[in-house]
């Protein structure tokens, strides 16, 4: 480690200076067949049997441009609030031995979708500035030497990835909170998976995060050098890489150095960037209009049939349940995240309270295999709860067997014997426990209020110890409270 | 003997796909030692073909048009399994893993190849002198170049080594070793015949076309290669190609425009020569009396081409030979990185001619001289096509001289590229704008040699060019011209 690397632990950045990220998301999109040529998109075969002329890159070959890879990046630009315009496809330029052509065909200065914006769950907007159509290159393994293509023995191509389709989505440099940025990833994952065009899998490489990273002292609003980060894996890593590269950019600044506009690679094991490529000594890509490919202009049906055929998106499932409810933010997120929200929606307009819905599939419906649970037997079930027929023990674990195999809330909640104690019966108990706890029931009585919250914590437990959970915690607390006075 | 009559000869029966082969490889033998048409003689998949052929007139089963045809083929088409080398060191070897589009139709209407025939480098220069593998002589004098860069296709043709040929036009590259060869040679409408197979040198400039020793046999070639292909995104979708039909529709009532600024008229392009343009205005004149409107018309973006093209073209070729780097196929000389091995392998594979272009094209294209060179280039071809357009609006079709001399001898142009370049000044235009042209032979310059005339169309217009063409045709060989 050099002087100026600093160390990450401190959980935010120092109060004088403001994080500045935008960030730059490959998304593979989901089509049968790769962007130019018809051989299957599908990475996870043996080394190069997925390949024909064309992504290879033979002398002669010419791309034909997938129609359906085309509507996907409209979809996701119209999803994105962008416009979606005519473009055209142009070769970027540069040597490599996974770029087939030594060129890659992507979209420059007309790209297909431009000027959208992205809402995070508590309202924050990050800017899109583009997103634009292109295609993926091979992936090569360097053998030998450090594992960089310079000083490897040998180096292994796998071209069965080159030509997947892909969007690249270029937010602007909106981001000021790390918690943003890891929000803009997964709300761009969740609108991938509810406008169905990619799997959106960051650990398997079908969503792809760059993250471009600078800071500003509080208060001016100038854009400083960045770095751009790559190699990022997951959400939780570019937390980390972003964290770790605004705390190195401020101690540069504040050992009266600047940061070096480049490339870095993120060090997940060391937890550490490290130079890449500066960006001074970067290729000329010498881009142009790709001459094989004809421009695509969409007409204005084809955008409008795209917008008429949007399924409603997370932000504003989540703004139709926050309208109906008293439900935080991270509840909403949660809910509409495991698109529960359909299934809380239909409980509550079959009369079930809106935010006892919502609390309790986040709090105890976070499994993957929910698809016995019905709105009408989460509703019936909720209604059993609120109207003190169940108590929250009993109604936790009804909807525990609701999720494992279905049924009626009411006859499950029969079979398991559940009924709410009350009146009488209840009181004996607590008579007698009164009784055998004088010592705990004096500090109930008369001690100072944390005493009395504490002891309160005591009896109730004890109570419904003895009544096996069957006793409801508010008539407890009545009761308590009566006999108190 | 031609194209169209040995393919009715072998319907017919009259002669065997086999011997009319044996015939050509008869003179291959006997020439082919001297004019160097040939990078590979395909003789082993010749005689297969042709032997399949005569088996299909054998069992009474319909034929292809141009069933039992002998042809040569460029060495820039891809041929599946056979050797496609571009004439270049760097691709010395390969066997591509497919056929071009236009190789499976040529190989489905019956025709017979001969072999891949020699050009400049990726097809860039105008003399067939930048071959990897040494020049192609004139069959017409061997003291001269052959034109190029299709020379040995427009060689075999002329030596009779093989009646058709394709041959593949970026600047030219048709019809001027057309003219220096005394035969016909056209490049159709961009888009009008695929691409597919065609190994680029300039993408928006590219297109294969015919070559025949007769306008009729051009025909009919072309009607076979032409028409859509869904592989290629730049072909035309909706283009019937009917070249043949045509053929005898004759130019009364025809508009003609002579392009004054590619015939010598006023503000002309300089070096035409005057034997050249003398038989150009021979061949004005013979349309005019088959009827034809001949005016003088004036295109002046057309002298701009040269320039324009001159950017366009290695910008395009600095991009589609990149892939030539040592790591898949071809020539790789090893060296300790991988940076080197691709600077090693391009220093040796690639000839001086196209090391040039790829530096003209990548500076052209570079950061901070894009706007001054390749952005402006865009323009002048913006503006040719405006002018062109307007230009036919008035007139069917232009005539200009196909280039600018003679065939030179060896050596003449070679040391000085820009007077190399300057061969195309006439035939440049049209792969710029992307129009249709052809090339017939009209007569000889002073030096005996043959000259050619150049008949222009807007897009789509190649049955029209033929339909002039085979008018100049016979006034040539009616004698009343030259």
């Amino acid at each position: 480690m050099t002087s100026c690397e600093p160390t990450v632990h401190e959980p935010t950045l120092p109060d004088e200076w403001e994080l500045v990220v935008g960030l730059e998301v490959h998304v593979e999109l989901a089509t049968q067949t790769k962007l130019f040529c018809g051989c299957a998109n599908e990475f996870s075969t043996d080394p190069n049997t997925n390949v024909c002329p064309v992504c290879l890159g033979l002398p002669g070959a010419l791309p034909v441009m997938n129609a359906k890879a085309v509507h996907y990046a409209m979809k996701l630009g119209r999803a994105l609030g962008c416009e979606v315009h005519d473009s055209v496809m142009a070769r970027k330029n540069y040597f490599y031995p996974d770029m087939a052509k030594d060129y890659q065909t992507t979209q420059y200065d007309k790209p297909t979708s431009i000027d959208g914006e992205l809402v995070l769950g508590d309202g924050a907007v990050v800017g899109i500035e583009r997103a634009h159509i292109e295609e993926d290159a091979g992936k090569t393994t360097h053998v030998g030497g450090g594992g960089r293509i310079n000083d490897a023995m040998f180096s292994l191509v796998d071209y069965n990835r080159a030509g997947v389709p892909l969007v690249e989505v270029v937010s602007r440099p909106d981001i000021r909170t790390i918690e943003h940025a890891k929000a803009y990833v997964n709300e761009l994952r969740d609108i991938l998976l509810a406008i169905e065009v990619s799997d959106a899998k960051m650990e398997e490489g079908s969503m792809r995060v760059d993250a471009n990273v600078s800071v500003r002292p509080v208060g001016s609003d100038e854009l400083r050098t960045r770095c751009e980060l790559k190699n990022i894996n997951s959400v939780r890593s570019m937390g980390r890489a972003i964290e770790y590269e605004a705390r190195r950019h401020i101690v540069l600044y504040a050992n009266g150095e600047a940061p070096r506009q480049e490339t870095r690679h993120w060090d997940e094991e060391g937890g550490r960037s490290t130079p890449g490529r500066s960006k001074e000594d970067a290729d000329d890509y010498r881009y142009f209009q790709e001459p094989d490919l004809v421009p695509l202009a969409p007409s204005a049906e084809v955008v409008a049939a795209i917008d008429a055929t949007m399924p409603v998106l997370p932000a504003a499932r989540r703004a139709r349940l926050g309208e109906l409810s008293g439900a935080s933010p991270e509840v909403l997120a949660t809910v509409v995240e495991r698109g529960q929200d359909g299934l809380a929606l239909e409980a509550i307009e079959a009369g079930a309270d809106a935010d006892k819905v919502l609390t309790r599939l986040q709090n105890d419906v976070a499994v993957n295999d929910w698809s016995k649970l019905t709105s009408s037997s989460l509703a019936a079930l909720i209604t059993m709860e609120t109207s003190g027929e169940l108590t929250a023990t009993q109604a936790k674990q009804v909807l525990a067997d609701l999720i494992e195999s279905g049924g009626d809330p009411a006859a499950i909640a029969g079979e398991r014997g559940f009924e709410v104690m009350e009146g009488n019966e209840l009181e004996d108990i607590v008579d007698q426990l009164l009784a055998d706890n004088p010592d705990e029931w004096a500090r109930f009585t008369s001690g100072d209020d944390g005493d009395r919250k504490k002891m309160q914590g005591f009896f109730t437990g004890q109570i419904m110890k003895a009544t096996k959970g069957q006793a409801d915690g508010r008539a407890i607390a009545q009761l308590l409270g009566r006999k108190a006075n | 003997m031609s194209a169209r009559s040995i393919a009715a000869d072998v319907a017919s029966g009259a002669r065997s796909a086999a011997s009319v082969l044996d015939e050509h490889l008869a003179r291959v033998a006997e020439r082919e030692d001297e004019i160097h048409a040939f990078n590979l003689v395909t003789e082993d998949k010749a005689r297969a073909q042709a032997d399949a052929v005569d088996a299909l007139v054998a069992a009474g089963e319909p034929l292809g048009p141009l069933a039992g045809v002998p042809l040569a083929l460029k060495d820039n088409m891809c041929t599946r399994g056979i050797p496609t080398t571009c004439s270049s060191k760097i691709l010395e070897g390969w066997r591509p893993p497919y056929d071009a589009t236009v190789v499976s139709r040529l190989a489905d209407a019956g025709a017979v190849f001969v072999g891949k025939t020699n050009l400049d480098e990726f097809a860039m220069g105008s003399s067939t002198e930048n071959s990897a593998f040494g020049p192609t002589r004139n069959p017409l004098d061997t003291g001269r170049v052959p034109g190029g860069s299709s020379g040995g296709s427009a060689a075999a043709v002329a030596a009779d080594f093989a009646p058709l040929a394709i041959g593949s036009d970026t600047g030219g590259s048709i019809r001027q070793p057309a003219a220096f060869c005394g035969i016909v040679g056209m490049k159709p409408t961009y888009g009008a015949v695929s691409r597919y197979g065609l190994i680029a040198f300039g993408s928006s400039l590219d297109q294969f076309g015919p070559f025949a020793a007769n306008v009729a046999d051009a025909a009919a070639l072309f009607d076979v290669i032409a028409g859509h292909d869904p592989l290629d995104s730049t072909s035309i979708t909706d283009f019937t190609p009917n070249a043949v039909d045509h053929l005898d529709r004759g130019v009364e009532g025809l508009r003609v425009g002579v392009v004054r600024e590619l015939s010598g008229g006023a503000g002309s392009v300089d070096g035409l020569s005057a034997d050249v343009l003398a038989r150009t205005n021979e061949a004005i004149e013979a349309l005019a009396a088959a009827g034809a409107k001949v005016e003088e018309v004036s295109v002046p973006s057309a002298t701009l081409g040269l320039s324009a093209y001159y950017i366009v073209a290695p910008a395009e070729a600095s991009s589609n030979l990149a892939r030539y780097d040592g790591v898949r196929y071809g020539l790789r000389v090893d060296a300790a990185t991988t940076g080197e091995m691709n600077t090693a392998t391009r220093t040796a594979g690639f000839g001086a001619e196209v090391k040039r272009r790829i530096m003209l094209g990548t500076y052209a294209l570079s950061a901070g001289y894009y706007d001054a060179f390749y952005g402006k280039a865009l323009k002048v071809r913006t503006m040719m096509l405006r002018d062109f357009a307007s230009v036919y609006e008035n007139y069917d079709v232009l005539v200009t001289p196909t280039a600018p001399t003679t065939a030179f001898p060896f050596g003449e142009r070679s040391a000085d590229p820009m007077t190399m370049y300057v061969n195309d000044v006439c035939t440049i235009p049209s792969n710029l704008t992307g129009h249709p042209g052809i090339s017939v032979p009209f007569g000889v310059g002073d030096d005996g040699l043959p000259v050619g005339v150049q008949v222009l169309a807007p897009a789509l217009g190649d049955g029209l060019t033929f339909q002039v063409g085979a008018v100049l045709e016979a006034a040539a060989n009616g004698g009343d011209a030259s």
